[in-house]
């Protein structure tokens, strides 16, 4: 019976270890829904341990693109979102299952492709034109295609310029998330739309140029939305609402405003708490 | 004559002249990439020396979870397994065909599912460990489950037919002769184990599902590097991944010397 000694014991030692924290108070815990801009730029790595000192909730951070984020919500299995999608954004709340939409910051969208510019775009004000000239070209285009805010912005970017992208063979579906694919448009010299805090902290290893940026279409902007309680009863919704007054409070937003000065040399995000989306001009 | 003097003292050999710029460029674009590379290795040997807390706290999470999910396979399918090897049932060849599926389950599919049953508002939810380590195990344990009773039936099956009567006309009970045919699988049995704890260790799709690749709480070693590349930080993923391939070695040597032992003895 030696070996069901030698089962038992190792069962015990790797579960008693430290670094294991099964027990968990349920109504301190938070799930955040968010997009993959906001953990990979590194941003709620500083803003999320200081609201936990702050208030003693526990946030689970699920990084997923904003579509999925948003289906997380509507579904009730997330408490709290931090999305980039507002179109979506809006119809969720319209239908219910999102309430108290705040705005927290925004940054903008750039294109970014290659250095040689073979489509010629470089400088171009208006991104429809842009896009147009890149169908024109047939120019290499990675698309996210994975329900992302960046996706949906990049979606009615070609509404705009009157192109249905999808038929083709220059436009490429990734299906990834942003980092990764600006890591796929830097390897076959194809343009991309990326945001641009996700832009910058990739940039060493990028070859990459920003092309084109400044246009008023491409302003993103992040909100804060709580998951309705009165349609899912499980949500905490006392937690969801103690992260979302956090992060338009003074502290959180002057997080935001420093975060990524010193590594990149400028901001990622510009905390904008408590304006109108449509007072928001050209970052 | 000075000319090449001075070109033999420099440090860098002058380009030659044949060589086209496209082609440097592209020189030097590899040289970059090994740089990544090398970089990684030094960073690993960096995060082990100085006994860095996130890197140490995440290595041991991977254990932790991978470990007890393969034990759990090892009780369930060591048992299954012999159970399923042993009796003669109709349908016999099919159930032993579902589970040989079984042992290619896609850790992604296992995911999704784990995470629909474990939902708030799904079948499971009552639990509430969706997002936690423990969701982790279970998902884990699912996909190693089949990997080892897969191998138990194979391992089992492959013993002399006649050993068992020959156990049990010593006078063995039952559960004795069970036991000491899984004694004499022993060999094949732990490289179930090590193919199992192998596939759990190494997999990613189900743990960033279930687990959410929560910082301090739920993040692994596979879910970290997958983090750490779309950061950008290619060099801490390189470490990242250098160490789970040393913490899978450490942890097969210790198996394959259990191994050897009984067999030599």
């Amino acid at each position: 019976m030696r070996p069901v000694l030698l089962f038992v014991f190792t069962m015990i030692v790797l579960l008693s270890a430290p670094g294991m924290n099964i027990v968990q108070a349920q109504q301190k815990n938070i799930i955040l829904a968010t997009t993959t801009s906001t953990l990979d730029s590194g941003l709620l790595d500083v803003l999320v341990p200081v609201f936990e000192k702050k208030t003693g909730f526990f946030v689970k951070t699920i990084a997923v693109g904003s579509g999925q984020a948003m289906a997380m919500g509507q579904r009730g299995e997330a408490d709290v979102l931090l999305v980039h999608s507002p179109e979506a954004e809006k119809k969720m709340v319209a239908e219910g299952y999102g309430i108290n939409r705040r705005i927290v910051m925004h940054n903008d969208y750039i294109i970014a492709g290659p250095k040689e510019d073979p489509a010629k775009i470089k400088g171009i004000k208006l991104v429809s034109e842009a896009f147009k000239k890149l169908a024109l070209a047939n120019a290499l285009f990675l698309s996210r295609s994975d329900n992302s805010g960046t996706h949906a912005k990049e979606k009615s970017i070609w509404k705009t310029a009157g192109i249905n992208p999808e038929e083709g063979k220059w436009y490429q579906q990734t299906g990834l998330g942003m980092g990764q694919t600006l890591n796929v448009a830097a390897e076959k010299k194809g343009y991309t739309l990326a945001d641009r805090g996700t832009y910058l902290a990739l940039k060493k290893n990028l070859n990459l140029d920003i092309l084109v940026e400044g246009d008023a279409i491409l302003l993103n902007v992040y909100h804060v939305i709580e998951v309705n309680p009165a349609k899912w009863p499980k949500v905490n919704s006392a937690g969801a609402k103690a992260f979302s007054e956090f992060l338009v409070s003074k502290e959180a937003q002057e997080v935001i405003k420093t975060f990524g000065v010193e590594k990149f040399g400028s901001p990622l995000f510009f905390p904008v708490a408590g304006k109108k989306e449509e007072e928001l001009g050209k970052p | 004559m000075k000319v090449g003097v001075d070109m033999a003292c420099s440090p860098l050999p002058p380009p030659s002249p044949t060589e086209g710029e496209g082609e440097r460029m592209h020189g030097r674009s590899v040289l970059h990439k090994m740089d990544i590379i090398f970089e990684g290795i030094k960073k690993a040997f960096w995060l082990i020396i100085t006994f860095d807390p996130e890197v140490f706290r995440i290595t041991l999470l991977s254990l932790q979870v991978s470990g007890t999910a393969t034990l759990i396979s090892l009780l369930i399918g060591v048992s299954a397994g012999t159970l399923i090897a042993l009796s003669q049932f109709p349908g016999k060849r099919f159930t032993v065909s579902l589970v040989n599926t079984g042992m290619g389950l896609p850790p992604v599919v296992v995911g999704l599912f784990v995470t629909i049953f474990l939902w708030r508002n799904g079948p499971l939810g009552f639990l509430g460990i969706l997002y936690t380590p423990i969701a982790m195990i279970l998902a884990q344990a699912v996909i190693a489950t089949p990997i080892v009773m897969g191998i138990t039936v194979a391992a089992i099956q492959h013993l002399p037919p006649k050993l068992k009567l020959q156990i049990l006309a010593l006078g063995a009970t039952h559960l004795q002769m069970v036991w000491i045919l899984i004694k004499e699988a022993k060999l094949p049995l732990l490289a179930g184990v090590m193919v199992g704890f192998g596939g759990v260790i190494s997999e990613v799709g189900a743990s960033i599902m279930v687990g959410g690749n929560i910082k301090g709480y739920s993040r692994v070693l596979t879910t970290a590097t997958v983090m750490e590349t779309s950061r950008g930080n290619f060099d801490v993923a390189i470490a990242l991944g250098i160490i789970l391939l040393l913490l899978a070695y450490f942890v097969n040597l210790i198996l394959t010397t259990i191994q050897q032992r009984e067999r030599t003895r």
